[in-house]
């Protein structure tokens, strides 16, 4: 873990709601190497949506630095953040965000698109990223017909399919139940130690943090604890804790 | 070239998801480019209508007709008194140089009969030259010479009209009609040439040699004079230069003072076809513009339904934007839908207003004429008003926010 992936220095970001400011992050600074798995936790409001816009490119500091791969955001136009989110961080949201009237294989198939990639070359990474999440033999079912887990193994084969420096998951189990909780950690779990890619992900549940490696506790715009789990529960491929 | 495919795919995706919205926001379209089309086609078949009356009156013609006379301080009407003469047309013909041919007429009303048939029509005497002038070919028989012309010869020449009423079926040629009780052998029958610009049947005629006209049918009262002189000049510039000089000609052969008005008129017929040729130039142009403003009602038809789209999508835009798609992409994207919309409107609104065109020239008769440069200006437009009104809503897309777009129910 000599490889640092991320690197944040006194983020600040605040919004100005009219005349009130909102001090969404009042200096942050964090270290995120590569091959971690990292749980933000914290309650709603204490800055943690904020800090992932910001890591995902979406959104702009207000002050500070944030380095990706020693990489600033600072001065790149919009469309080429844009180019970085495709090339660089897979997104997994909490509402899936799967294009619906769209077969499973076109939504992973999506950043190839944005990427310039041709067809052929796109149809057979995507069908290997969908592979990776188990879901062979589903890629021409639209997000209707398929299960809360499956339509999210969809989203996190569509994040994988670039084959990103880092994952960022917000709340990637909130609608899900908790069975279906743990198979999708399962997911990241194995990806994260087998493929050694980076994930951070959101989430305000404790025992779903406690898959992660790292955790990490944000409150009123601030990093409040930062410890490593040295138990991380393991999910048992299938579902199930063992 | 592989995202241009895929941005199409995905318009037409997104249109066949709504197909009743798409399908009544091309209506628009396919009202208005099926309108452009029937008004340029009703529009230029009214020009073209014209043209050909103007071919049928003869190129480059213009009419010299004896004028008013003053009598008394009172004026009459032109031609009230004949002050042509055949002598008048000759120093025409001599004189003049741009002058191609002159045809001197007189003629009137009478009453011709055939066996037991009888008919009213103007009866021209004219000299074989008229044919040339009005470019008007015989459809049977041969014309009269100037040797009938000298010769004040009895034998004349037929309308389509005057033929099918004395004679029903049967050949006119070689037969003996009597005009005024004065008998003429029919030497040939004219070949139809319709109406005249002014609703008047240009068929139904006769021509006999002007010396008989006037000492057998009208000329008891001003013997060698004439009515009208037609005179075509040799090219369409030298028009304005021959009449000039007719004018001078004639005011010197009649003797007219500085200070006297003539007494004769000369009219360019040219000129006159020129501005009905106008009118009708001004007509298409108008019906062309109302036209266009369905076709423009149309265009705000597509960015209405493309500005609620891009709300409806506004999620998916997000989502794109996250993973990927610059700002281009997205423009790209609700551009090619709208212009799908237009392009699609606009070949089956060349369908419809080709069809409809075809239906409406049965039912009224108007001549209508297509052209393929109008078709494809109608075609042209239709794309144009889709990026034109597609490129509001494609802007507005391509510039959400996508932390917003993302959170948006």
């Amino acid at each position: 873990m000599t490889d640092t992936v991320i690197q944040v220095r006194d983020l600040v970001k605040v919004y100005s709601l009219g005349e009130v400011e909102v001090q969404a992050l009042r200096s942050v600074s964090l270290l995120i190497g590569r091959g971690e798995f990292v749980a933000i936790m914290g309650a709603s409001g204490s800055g943690k949506s904020t800090f992932m816009n910001i890591l995902g490119f979406l959104d702009r500091p207000t002050s500070g630095q944030y380095l990706l791969e020693g990489m600033s955001g600072e001065k790149l136009s919009m469309d080429e953040l844009a180019e970085i989110r495709n090339r660089k961080i897979g997104f997994v949201f909490q509402g899936f965000n799967l294009l619906s009237r769209t077969s499973a294989l076109e939504n992973v198939e999506l950043p190839l698109v944005y990427a310039g990639a041709p067809t052929s070359k796109r149809k057979e990474m995507a069908q290997m990223a969908l592979a990776e999440v188990n879901l062979k033999g589903r890629e021409h079912h639209h997000p209707s017909q398929l299960s809360g887990g499956e339509q999210q193994r969809v989203a996190i084969a569509r994040a994988l399919v670039n084959q990103p420096s880092i994952i960022l998951a917000d709340e990637p189990t909130g609608n899900l139940d908790s069975k279906t909780s743990v198979e999708i950690m399962g997911v990241f779990q194995r990806l994260n130690g087998e493929k050694g890619i980076t994930i951070i992900m959101i989430t305000h549940e404790p025992d779903i943090a406690a898959f992660a490696k790292r955790n990490i506790l944000f409150k009123d715009g601030r990093i409040v604890d930062d410890h490593p789990n040295s138990t991380p529960t393991a999910a048992v491929p299938g579902g199930g804790v063992r | 070239m592989t995202r241009l495919f895929a941005s199409l795919r995905i318009a037409l995706r997104a249109l066949m998801v709504n197909k009743m919205r798409s399908a009544l926001t091309m209506l628009g379209i396919i009202i208005g480019v099926s309108a452009v089309i029937a008004m340029i086609a009703v529009g230029s078949g009214a020009k073209k209508r014209i043209a050909e009356q103007i071919a049928s009156m003869g190129s480059n013609l213009l009419i010299v007709m004896s004028g008013s006379s003053t009598s008394g301080g009172l004026r009459f009407g032109m031609g009230t008194v004949p002050t042509l003469t055949v002598e008048d047309a000759k120093a025409i013909q001599v004189e003049i140089p741009g002058v191609k041919y002159v045809a001197p007429n007189l003629g009137g009303v009478a009453q011709v009969i055939f066996g037991n048939q009888n008919w009213s029509t103007i009866v021209n005497g004219t000299t074989p030259e008229v044919l040339d002038i009005r470019e008007w070919p015989l459809a049977s028989g041969r014309s009269f010479t100037q040797q009938d012309v000298d010769g004040a010869a009895k034998v004349c020449l037929v309308g389509k009209t005057v033929a099918e009423n004395l004679f029903g079926g049967s050949d006119p040629t070689g037969q003996i009609i009597r005009i005024k009780n004065v008998p003429f052998t029919v030497l040939g029958v004219l070949a139809p040439k319709g109406q005249s610009t002014w609703g008047q049947d240009q068929d139904d005629i006769i021509f006999v040699p002007l010396r008989t006209a006037q000492k057998r049918l009208f000329g008891m009262q001003f013997p060698g004079m004439v009515k009208q002189i037609a005179v075509q000049a040799r090219e369409p510039e030298l028009m304005k230069d021959v009449e000039n000089q007719i004018n001078d000609l004639l005011r010197q052969r009649h003797r007219i003072q500085p200070a006297q008005d003539n007494d004769f008129t000369v009219r360019n017929l040219t000129e006159v076809m020129a501005s009905a040729e106008q009118s009708a130039n001004v007509m298409s142009l108008l019906l062309g513009a109302i036209a266009s403003i369905s076709l423009i009602v149309g265009g705000i038809g597509i960015m209405n339904i493309m500005l609620v789209s891009v709300t409806e999508r506004t999620r998916e835009i997000g989502i794109r934007i996250a993973v990927g798609a610059k700002g281009n992409d997205i423009l790209l994207q609700f551009l090619i839908e709208s212009l799908v919309l237009s392009l699609i409107g606009g070949i089956m609104g060349i369908g419809v207003g080709v069809v409809g065109t075809i239906v409406l020239a049965a039912f009224t008769q108007w001549p209508t004429l297509f052209s393929m440069q109008a078709i494809l200006l109608a075609f042209l437009f239709s794309g144009s008003v889709g990026v034109f009104f597609g490129f509001y809503p494609a802007r507005k897309a391509s510039l959400l926010n996508p932390i917003e777009a993302l959170r948006y129910e």
